[in-house]
């Protein structure tokens, strides 16, 4: 009889787990497979494809996937020239603290700033105007758009990367660079056939990482753009706030196509992430 | 295997282009209120506000709060997985990822279903409720992060020796954890208070769907009607995230380095 006591350890714990963010969750996505009178429907989930939704996923996706891939690349050269580039300690130490405050400005702040810089009236979009005589916004550029939207999301997902892979940059030993110059590898052959194939796993997972990262993210894009553009995120705050959709069991289904899509990439994430541990000893 | 230093100095100096580009454009855009001169005009307006001053008093309420709660969670599960139940570490382990799966707009969606004023639990049917409702969603944003401070600061010590020491002596459970356990792992609990600090200081989404007058649902309002003032607040929060960066960096100079208990 043991057992018990035991567990009372862990009981707070599991208990607000469970109430706090197992059943809200697990109560959507019921809901989603539920009609007003509570029998099982998939009607709702069919209702996710009709095209003002459908169109919302698929910017939500861009947008992720673009920042996720566009902020992993940006951040592993970021990493490599800091680690490997022979730059003074100052630049990397600088650099992994700046990293670390940056990752964590996100949210309306972070819109105010690229309003600053890239709006109409930015500091950039005036200078590029008077002193180059480049008007972006009479070229097409639009900070409320998917790329103005991107090139925000960059701002901490270039230093989340950073923050993440540089401790598997610094796990490439050393000696494994001297054997391959030993056995005669070129540079090329060093990073195509060692280097890459041992980060493969931890950068594939951190962009996985980055990708739900941003995918949930909803402050930025709406500070910035207000709800002119429609993502994921904000469709389903405005169904939150007003019943937009004039379901609330299709409310319930974009909440559970949220969590499957999250839910799908961090499977990914783990599963990358258990085979790259295997290196990093 | 070296990459060119000129690419190296490239590529950092493109980076940093790129980073500190908005940020001085923001400072400068601050700066601009009054005509045809630099002027501190923004942040006078900002910081007099009453709203601004209300909304980030709250907001610093909630967040010490939700540091609390995190602690009073967090500290005894760790280490009680750490000293009795090791096999259940990777269930703990992944409930605290959680909250980087489920959207935090998706929680707090739940939430409202779930304890609205008609519930069984209503925790939106009053005031106070409502403001717990709000630290505790805060408690499982910030989960993961305390967590791993927390654990990563137990693997320094040696649990097991310590709580036998403290038992040998009498110390009950709450003796233990409160007065042996957690002023040895303080530094890692500061460094996990201040990260919820800097998560939760400006949270928008929580704040605003639970209607509670915190400071990311003010900052977003005065973004939507105001010129200036914005440019102002981005720089305070910038600056109030740079703070709590370097208190942690600071602390972790003064954390142990060796784990002296490999498990």
């Amino acid at each position: 009889m043991r057992l018990p006591l035991h567990w009372l350890g862990v009981a707070p714990f599991f208990i607000f787990a469970l109430m706090f963010l197992i059943l809200p969750t697990f109560y959507l996505v019921v809901g989603a497979f539920q009609n007003d009178q509570g029998q099982f429907t998939l009607e709702n989930i069919a209702s996710l494809f009709q095209p003002s939704i459908l169109a919302a996923y698929w910017i939500s996706i861009k947008v992720s996937f673009a920042s996720a891939i566009l902020g992993a690349l940006i951040g592993i050269a970021i990493s490599i020239a800091i680690v490997r580039g022979g730059l003074p300690r100052w630049v990397r130490s600088a650099t992994m603290t700046f990293s670390g405050v940056a990752s964590n400005f996100a949210g309306v702040p972070l819109a105010f700033a690229f309003l600053a810089t890239l709006g109409r009236l930015g500091l950039v979009t005036i200078l590029l105007r008077d002193v180059l005589g480049i008007n972006i916004y009479a070229l097409g550029f639009n900070i409320l758009s998917f790329w103005g939207l991107t090139l925000t999301y960059l701002f901490f997902q270039i230093p989340l990367m950073v923050v993440i892979i540089t401790p598997a940059i610094d796990g490439l030993k050393k000696e494994w660079g001297e054997a391959a110059s030993t056995l005669g590898a070129t540079q090329f052959q060093y990073w195509r056939m060692v280097a890459i194939p041992v980060l493969w796993p931890s950068f594939l997972g951190t962009v996985i990482l980055l990708f739900a990262n941003a995918f949930g993210a909803i402050a930025t894009a709406y500070a910035l753009t207000g709800s002119s553009l429609n993502i994921v995120p904000i469709l389903l705050y405005a169904q939150i706030r007003g019943d937009v959709l004039h379901n609330p069991h299709l409310g319930y289904a974009l909440a559970f196509g949220m969590i499957f899509i999250t839910g799908l990439a961090n499977i990914f994430y783990i599963w990358f992430r258990t085979r790259s541990e295997r290196w990093l000893k | 295997m070296k990459v060119s230093r000129f690419w190296a100095w490239a590529t950092f100096i493109v980076g940093a282009a790129y980073f500190f580009i908005p940020l001085i454009a923001t400072l400068e855009f601050s700066l601009r209120m009054r005509r045809g001169e630099y002027s501190f005009d923004a942040y006078r307006v900002v910081l007099g506000d009453i709203r601004f001053q209300e909304t980030f008093g709250y907001s610093v309420i909630i967040a010490c709060f939700t540091i609390v709660l995190g602690v009073v969670l967090v500290v005894p599960t760790a280490y009680w997985i750490r000293l009795r139940m090791p096999h259940l570490r990777p269930v703990v382990e992944f409930i605290t990822l959680l909250p980087l799966i489920i959207p935090a707009i998706v929680i707090v969606f739940g939430y409202i279903r779930m304890y609205g004023s008609n519930s069984p639990i209503p925790f939106l049917g009053s005031t106070r409720g409502t403001d717990v409702l709000l630290i505790i969603g805060y408690a499982t944003l910030a989960l993961p992060y305390m967590y791993r401070a927390v654990d990563t600061g137990l693997r320094t010590i040696d649990v097991r020796t310590l709580t036998e020491a403290a038992q040998v002596h009498g110390a009950g459970w709450t003796t233990i954890i409160a007065r042996i356990i957690l002023p040895n792992v303080l530094i890692a609990v500061l460094s996990g208070a201040f990260l919820t600090f800097a998560i939760v200081i400006g949270e928008f989404t929580m704040a605003s769907l639970l209607n509670r007058p915190a400071f990311g649902p003010y900052l977003q309002n005065i973004g939507a009607n105001r010129a200036y003032e914005p440019a102002a607040l981005a720089v305070i929060a910038f600056a109030i995230t740079w703070g709590c960066m370097s208190v942690i960096q600071v602390l972790s100079r003064f954390a142990p380095k060796s784990a002296n208990n490999p498990n």
